[in-house]
């Protein structure tokens, strides 16, 4: 039918007002459903990233950046960002109480932290008071719990004949098999003193690389020899085979046995130390000294697996409470509740603020709490500090002590910002930790350093100690830190035997010290010493040339460095020393720092262990970073110190290690090899659903103890992620109002004729 | 037609040879082997021993082009570049500097990449033709003023803004989809809305100038004005002719892109927390993966040759006028 111009036009008109009532009718059934509380199910918002109720479940959602833990492998890792990881499923004979500060270890599957027997050369027991130059061997004897059960794993599945299901398994039968969960049969068995044996040696395979085999060959009896006989025999394994090649027969180290480790029977496990060191239990609370069961290393041994990545660096097997469940590279990792973890009771012990923080009333209860944590990739800080503050992420990241204290600052610097993490509930609390960060004068550089000769070594000390009180670590603290950290006195931080709070711990070197008052000393003392040594304003005495100095940054000129840089130049220049900046890349920085040519630098420390040791070592002469390849990056030499030093090694913790300590720190401050800077603070962010959360950076195995209010969470990230669809509607009506006269437009192009004219066409005709 | 397509196909191959050596060369001018290992064993544990280890299980202890102690031809297969290279060319890509099967990452990752990309590329090209045609139809009015305008505002944009102000309105503000993440099957839908519509957005302003152009360039040839003397209407004009003859440039750009939908994107993937490719070559260039930043060339080596291909091909189905002899 043909439609005459007046219909096709009414009818048009029709089909546009129907259409736009159908529009309409759309827009505001979507209003609707934006008003309704939640999202398409009623409850799980619209922008949850999260499968509909996956709030309400009895799960931590937490981040990780840049990508995935490289080393899972208990013998290899030793990165931050693979401890929430390897900490949680791996025991580690010791650990830390989660509660107490200072830092005390506590038994995790050791029955208890045992005291080391003392030998002689002709292996008799020597009291256990005996100075440690005497002690020749010290044999620790540590008993294991009893009845501990590894996660189910595939490699200890058995068939009802008892015959393992899956260790000798052919190429082919990993057909389609990326993951531990893709076998579906599993089993378990007991831990014994053989697993921490095997972990042990396993230390040193050359299959993979141990950080710590090195410097244990130094105390494990025995240990260097056992790692030379291992690559021998590795070496005959890999015989004929393609250097590249990844499918390499398994070294079962049950065939090769050493005297340093053993185990007495299945529940005491013993290793025997060179000499007397008192650290070592420190060690064993780390994850190098987990057990490894052998029935893993073989199962992940056999041909084909590493190609799959199915390896003990991905799938780790452990007794810790939980296990690990999904590894997406660089995407997501789900660690899941070990059924088989025997519930350790939650501490009872800790300190009067914990107790007002409601951190002791689960004293007793079996841990873990949380079913499963979830991790998830976010490369980016706008998305991760948003769905935090969403409240689907319940901890930014598990494993970082940064983000308390960057809500801190930002609260402090806006209101706004510090109204809503009030309404938000989160909790920021923060601790001073096991770190410091501290500006070193390199010792073999002539002007800064040691000096050649006694009037020297004076002269230069004196520009040290004048430089030292010169620059206000106080005020670095307030402007580059926000006031998060703690200026130091010495090289020790807050909670390790040996340090003192000012007034007693001040260096008074840099500060008077009234009674109680600690000020730092005025700019007339600095310009009185740096006269005395040599430079009175700030030129050469002899020459008259300014003295120039040179500070050997890292990580480049970026404008935050740029700052900091003239900060220091004016500290410097209070003295009318000119400082000359010379900023490189990490890699660079540490190339100069192990040639020893810089001359001033900052850098920081962060504690393997809580001991004094592990920061005094930093100044230790032998230690030297330039000559020995050691940590003492400013090549200090101190005789005294260093034979203080060896002889503090030896203490175990009481009064006369702290006399010595305190002699020790009172030797560096006078000679003022670093200006010692500050003790950063670490602060957690939790959400209020979150229990249990007390920051650390010493403790690792921190989420067996925390615990998560689900029903709360998922009430208040309802609450606080309501859709708002007026904007949206609101567009979508602009759009129409664009559109409307677009329309008439067209239809009057449509209708329009060439050529125009006044008269009627009845007219023309 | 196929004698064309075999030799375009011979070519291809001399073109992988070229960028495989290119990107070698230019990978091993900034990074030794040695900065690799140091890179990938990070931290306490590189020693001098642990940096050799890492070499060999890699076969990076050869020499980069030429190995001087050979004979023969192993002089020139017995070195990095030959171990490293070979294999490509039968899609084997190894595994990754740090020890990861790439073809199994490869696999897992192409659909997320894929997800993103088709929607995008297929809505992205409606939206910027149909606003192209819009503006061509209102030439010359406000409507095409400040539309042109708006153009060049958008294309003036970095696409970053783009990602952090719809992750900052849609999400944050108006609480309507996911700030980033990722999930299988349907439920990606929820997550693919945002990114999908930004990039849209972001490519909207440079692709709607362009195809403009095309199309005013186009529409003052003598075929329109007589389809229009015809008594044809404008939206006739505009869809049946001068769209399709406009075409030929727009399949240029958008046939030759198709095969490169597989790559990903760099920048949306890594902000929407996307796991696709583009995110792959990201982590790989950030861990200095030689082995998989090589791998992840070569395929985008292979899918642009392919897509210049396919262009070509699409020009003798687009115009018969167009014969490759």
């Amino acid at each position: 039918m043909r439609l005459t111009r007046a219909e096709g036009l009414r009818q048009g008109a029709q089909g546009a007002c129907g259409w736009a009532r159908k529009f309409l009718l759309a827009v505001a059934a979507v209003v609707a459903a934006g008003c309704s509380p939640g999202g398409p199910d009623g409850g799980t918002p619209l922008n949850s990233p999260y499968a509909a109720g996956a709030e309400r479940e009895n799960v931590m959602y937490t981040a990780f950046t840049q990508r995935s833990p490289k080393y899972l492998d208990p013998a290899s890792s030793y990165s931050v960002d693979e401890t929430p990881y390897t900490y949680q499923i791996y025991e580690p004979l010791y650990g830390y109480d989660y509660l107490k500060r200072p830092y005390q270890l506590a038994p995790r599957a050791a029955v208890q932290v045992v005291d080391p027997v003392y030998l002689d050369a002709q292996g008799k027991r020597l009291p256990d008071d005996v100075p440690g130059e005497q002690v020749v061997q010290s044999v620790y004897d540590i008993p294991i719990k009893p009845g501990i059960r590894f996660q189910p794993h595939p490699a200890f599945a058995v068939d009802e004949a008892g015959r393992d299901l899956y260790r000798h398994l052919a190429p082919a039968d990993l057909e389609g098999k990326y993951a531990i969960p893709d076998f579906p049969r599993t089993g378990s068995r007991e831990l014994t003193a053989d697993d921490y044996v095997y972990g042990i040696r396993r230390l040193a395979t050359t299959r993979v690389v141990s950080p710590i085999y090195a410097h244990m060959t130094d105390y494990i009896v025995g240990f260097k020899e056992y790692g030379d006989r291992i690559r021998a025999a590795d070496a005959e394994l890999r015989k004929g085979l393609v250097p590249t090649t990844r499918d390499l027969p398994w070294l079962d180290f049950r065939k090769y046995a050493f005297e340093g480790v053993e185990a007495l029977d299945p529940h005491t496990l013993r290793i025997r130390i060179k000499g007397k060191y008192p650290q070592f239990k420190y060690w064993l609370a780390m994850t190098f000294f987990s057990p490894i069961p052998w029935e893993a290393d073989q199962f992940y041994s056999q041909a084909g697996m590493a190609e799959r990545n199915l390896t003990l660096n991905y799938w780790p097997v452990g007794t810790g409470p939980y296990m690990l469940t999904e590894y997406r590279e660089n995407r997501r990792h789900v660690l899941s509740r070990n059924p088989n973890f025997r519930g350790d009771p939650y501490p009872c012990e800790g300190t009067e603020e914990d107790r007002a923080a409601g951190l002791l009333e689960d004293c007793g209860k079996p841990t873990p709490f949380i079913d499963r944590i979830v991790f998830n990739i976010e490369k980016e800080s706008v998305p991760l500090q948003g769905k935090f503050l969403q409240g689907y992420y319940d901890v930014p990241q598990a494993e970082r002590g940064e983000y308390g204290v960057a809500y801190l600052v930002a609260a402090g610097d806006s209101k706004e910002k510090a109204a809503l993490y009030a309404e938000r509930g989160l909790k920021l609390p923060t601790t001073v930790e096991t770190q410091n960060w501290y500006m070193g004068f390199n010792w073999l550089d002539p002007v800064v350093g040691k000096g050649d000769n006694p009037a020297q070594e004076e002269r230069n000390r004196k520009l040290r100690q004048a430089i030292s009180i010169a620059v206000d670590w106080e005020e670095y603290v307030t402007i580059f830190e926000n006031s998060q950290a703690q200026v130091a006195h010495g090289p020790l931080p807050p909670g390790l035997l040996g340090y003192r709070d000012p007034p007693a711990g001040a260096n008074p070197v840099v500060y008077d010290i009234d009674g109680d008052k600690v000020t730092r000393k005025p700019l007339a003392e600095a310009r009185r010493l740096l006269a005395e040594a040599g430079y009175p304003d700030g030129r050469n005495a002899q020459t008259g040339q300014p003295l120039v100095l040179n500070y050997d940054a890292m990580g480049g000129v970026s404008p935050g460095a740029r700052s900091q840089f003239d900060w220091l130049q004016r500290q410097f220049g209070k003295l009318g020393i000119q400082l000359e900046v010379r900023s490189t890349d990490y890699n660079r920085f540490q190339d100069k720092m192990r040639r020893g040519v810089a001359q001033i630098f900052l850098w920081g420390w962060n504690a393997d262990y809580p001991d004094a040791e592990n920061f005094l070592f930093l100044l230790y002469g032998p230690n030297g970073k330039a000559k020995e390849g050691g940590e003492n990056a400013s090549n200090y030499v101190n005789p005294e110190f260093d034979k203080l030093f060896e002889r503090m090694k030896y203490l175990d913790d009481g009064p006369e290690k702290e006399a010595l300590i305190a002699r020790m720190v009172a030797i560096v401050q006078t000679d003022a090899a670093w200006m010692f800077g500050y003790f950063p603070k670490s602060g957690g962010a939790y959400q209020q659903w979150v229990g249990n959360g007390k920051p650390t950076q010493m403790i690792r195995n921190n989420l067996q103890f925390m615990k998560i209010d689900s029903a709360l969470r998922a009430r208040k990230i309802a609450e606080w992620n309501q859709p708002v669809w007026w904007p949206v509607a609101l567009a979508v009506l602009l759009l129409v109002l664009l559109a409307v006269p677009a329309w008439r437009m067209v239809r009057r192009r449509d209708r329009a004729v060439a050529v125009h004219t006044d008269r009627p066409t009845g007219d023309a005709a | 037609m196929t004698a064309y397509i075999v030799r375009r196909i011979l070519y291809g191959v001399l073109i992988l040879i070229g960028v495989n050596l290119f990107t070698f060369m230019l990978f091993f001018a900034v990074n030794t082997p040695d900065d690799m290992a140091r890179l990938s064993i990070g931290g306490r544990r590189v020693t001098a021993d642990a940096i050799e280890k890492w070499k060999v299980e890699r076969g990076y202890d050869k020499p980069l082009l030429v190995n001087a102690q050979a004979e023969g031809v192993r002089r020139y297969t017995d070195t990095i570049f030959f171990d490293r290279s070979a294999r490509l060319f039968v899609f084997d890509f190894g595994a990754s500097d740090a020890g990861r099967d790439i073809g199994y990452e490869i696999r897992q990752r192409v659909g997320p990449s894929l997800a993103l990309a088709v929607p995008t590329f297929l809505l992205g090209l409606f939206a910027s033709v149909a606003f192209a045609l819009l503006l061509v139809f209102f030439r010359g009015t406000y409507l095409d003023f400040w539309g042109v305008v708006l153009c060049v505002a958008m294309l003036s944009i970095s696409a970053l803004f783009y990602i952090i102000a719809g992750q900052y309105l849609f999400s944050k503000t108006l609480r309507l989809v996911p700030l980033s993440g990722f999930a299988g099957g349907l439920d990606a839908m929820r997550f693919l809305v945002l990114p999908v519509l930004v990039a849209i957005i972001a490519k909207l302003g440079p692709e709607a100038r362009f195809y403009r152009a095309l199309f005013l360039e186009e529409i003052g040839k003598d075929y329109v004005r007589t389809a229009r003397s015809k008594g044809l209407s404008e939206r006739l004009v505009l869809f049946r002719h001068v769209l399709r003859n406009a075409m030929l440039p727009i399949l240029t750009s958008t046939i030759s892109a198709i095969p490169l939908l597989f790559m990903g994107s760099l920048i949306a993937e890594s902000f929407f927390g996307i796991p696709g490719l583009g995110s792959y070559t990201m982590d790989a260039i950030n861990a200095q993966d030689f082995a998989i930043v090589r791998a992840m060339v070569f395929i985008g080596s292979v899918l642009y040759i392919i897509g210049l291909i396919l262009a070509d091909i699409s020009y003798t189905i687009a115009d018969p006028r167009v014969r490759f002899e």
